[in-house]
């Protein structure tokens, strides 16, 4: 905010003070354009090359080294694919973290964007405080990446938190569910599903596309409920849940902050909660071990683009576009 | 599409013509929704209860609120460490502007760059920003402590020069596309009439783009807020001196003290931390739920 510049407030014709001075043809203005471009181009390009091309292309080539953040680059060891070897056969912590990881998003994301769905349903259908709704469903999403909120959440698991003292109603004896290596991470999926706001607002403003009249024919074909949503809903919906389903997968797979809170930082109890982020973390800020961190960001990056390529291969088999709409 | 099968499952809409949708009872539905709505809020209810509880309270109270309602967690949490956490709040907020202001210039000098300028290779960077959207954050951040660290700003001076130069080099994808998709809606008339009175690519951007982006500028000002107050990974990696950190950073040194009566303070504290957001959320909730729309950016 407060980033805008007071626009003129006279409101003269844009650039008249420069009418005079500066008129030029066609041509000119053509090959002054293209180096503005460049010009108001230029921080994104510097960005792009200084701190995400270069320093990928730098760390991909320290994957292939033994580097250690404290020696110099001088004096840094190529070790040729020894980091990618020990990442495949030999650190069972990395393939653990993997499975932790994959646990992790198969579980969290269908149930959260089924979350979301059936919400987004419901809400759909009310005629009144809609927006109301949507914003409450929506605050999860806003609040709950916070270290502050894994706070919480870790603490409403625990042996005197909220989760207890509701089974505790139904006469069961609750336990430290973080502290349990067999229910740690499932804590930290509720935490990801509760957070299904945001993909739901994406189903909702897709719902609203859907024409009334596919319903009313479906109607007066005789289709009840189930069978609407089954041959009317979905299809038409399908574009918004290839949509979410990659972007909450791409998210899923990128869990850190509740899975630091709720371990201190050790992927603990027992490895449970090590997520493929936590454990380069610990990789490389921890244990310092920067040339296999940089290993792992590589082998990560080149995963998430395979699942996306997966997503985009397949989609084309259940993702159905009304003729309007895919461009 | 639909199979005809005559079944006994007529529509229950009472005038299936005149509703928007056929549906069941809406008392029911609202229902639903409301004890939807208490289950999601209820962590939020349980965390503001508990930070004004007494240690006492904490273990032995089960229900929402307090008996007696205890404000000493919070100037307990306020001066819990040896740097108060003001200080943390003025990190945070620091960090979190200087993100906004970043974010806003450098991310709209691309988008004018792509929405409206002709330029050699427009196509090539245009597909190469759209690529680096998919690019994980977890990625970068080890190619960036090597870089940073290498060039000495790493527990520099002012340490927060990792957190914020890649702020002001229009790094953050999202805005950049969300503005170039936010330009293109602006009617070209306007640039050829300024062009007309003599206004070249700067005049354009200054007089027309500028002020007519304002809404764009509001909803990347307000997100790159929001992300930057939460994020945790890089303030964690970049700042190692206690009296630099913020409050994320801050908040986990709770957990480091297991004992219990820091749990008190400690949720005073995450109370506190999320304030602004939620300040934010209630000013600009229609904003907030419109901008997820438009671009689909996560929440």
């Amino acid at each position: 905010m407060a980033l805008t510049t007071a626009p003129d407030p006279t409101r003269r014709g844009p650039g008249s003070a420069r009418a005079h001075t500066d008129r030029r043809g066609p041509g000119r203005f053509r090959h002054s354009e293209g180096l503005a471009g460049y010009v108001f181009l230029s921080p994104w390009l510097i960005g792009l090359m200084g701190v995400t091309a270069v320093p990928m292309l730098l760390s991909l080539y320290l994957s292939f080294t033994n580097y250690d953040i404290l020696t110099p680059f001088s004096e840094v060891e190529w070790v040729g694919l020894a980091n990618y070897e020990r990442m495949f056969t030999a650190d069972p912590s990395y393939w653990h973290a993997v499975r932790v990881t994959l646990t992790f998003a198969l579980i969290a994301v269908p149930l959260k964007l089924a979350a979301a769905l059936g919400v987004a349903l419901l809400l759909n259908r009310a005629w009144r405080g809609v927006g109301l709704f949507r914003g409450l469903f929506y605050l999860p999403s806003l609040l709950g990446g916070s270290v502050a909120l894994a706070i919480v959440w870790v603490n409403m698991f625990n042996r005197d938190g909220a989760f207890n003292s509701l089974l505790s109603l139904f006469g069961i004896q609750g336990k430290p569910w973080v502290n349990d290596p067999d229910w740690a991470l499932e804590t930290l999926m509720v935490l990801a599903i509760w957070q299904f706001g945001a993909p739901m607002v994406i189903f909702l403003a897709g719902l609203k596309q859907v024409p009334t009249e596919l319903y009313e024919a479906a109607s007066v074909d005789g289709a009840g409920r189930f069978r609407q949503f089954r041959n009317v809903t979905l299809p038409m919906l399908s574009p918004v849940i290839f949509f979410n389903l990659v972007l909450e997968t791409i998210n899923g797979f990128q869990g850190f902050t509740a899975a630091f809170v709720l371990s201190n930082g050790t992927g603990g109890p027992v490895d449970s909660t090590l997520m493929y982020t936590l454990n380069l973390y610990i990789t490389g800020f921890t244990e310092l071990d920067m040339g296999y961190a940089s290993a792992m960001a590589w082998v990560f990056l080149l995963a998430i683009a395979v699942i996306t390529a997966v997503f985009f291969s397949t989609g084309r088999f259940w993702v159905h576009y009304s003729d309007g709409e895919d461009r | 599409m639909v199979t005809v099968t005559p079944t006994a499952d007529a529509p229950t809409g009472t005038t299936p013509t005149t509703r928007r949708r056929p549906g069941g009872r809406p008392v029911l539905r609202l229902l639903i929704l409301v004890a939807i709505v208490a289950v999601v809020l209820y962590p939020l209810f349980w965390m503001v209860g508990t930070s004004m509880k007494s240690q006492e309270e904490i273990v032995n109270n089960l229900g929402l609120l307090p008996e007696r309602f205890t404000p000493g967690n919070y100037t307990a949490g306020w001066s819990n460490f040896d740097v108060s956490f003001g200080r943390f709040f003025l990190n945070s907020a620091m960090v979190s502007l200087l993100t906004v202001v970043g974010n806003g210039l450098s991310c709209l000098l691309a988008a004018y760059a792509f929405a409206r300028l002709r330029f050699r290779l427009r196509g090539v960077w245009f597909a190469v920003m759209i690529g680096t959207l998919l690019l994980p954050q977890h990625v970068l951040i080890v190619p960036q402590y090597i870089l940073f660290r290498t060039l000495g700003l790493v527990g520099g001076d002012w340490p927060y020069l990792p957190l914020l130069i890649p702020q002001f080099l229009a790094t953050e994808a999202f805005f950049v596309f969300l503005m170039v998709q936010f330009m293109r809606g602006v009617p070209r008339e306007l640039d050829e009439a300024a062009r007309i009175d003599g206004a070249g690519p700067y005049g354009i951007f200054r007089h027309i783009i500028l002020p007519l982006s304002r809404p764009a500028l509001v909803t990347t000002a307000i997100f790159s807020f929001i992300w930057t107050w939460n994020d945790f990974f890089r303030q964690l990696v970049f700042l190692s001196q206690l009296e630099d950190y913020t409050v994320p950073v801050a908040l986990t040194l709770f957990i480091d003290s297991t004992s219990q009566s820091a749990v008190g303070p400690m949720f005073a504290m995450s109370v506190l931390s999320l304030l602004p957001v939620f300040l934010f959320f209630v000013a600009f909730q229609r904003m907030l739920v419109e901008g997820i729309n438009t671009s689909g950016i996560k929440g």
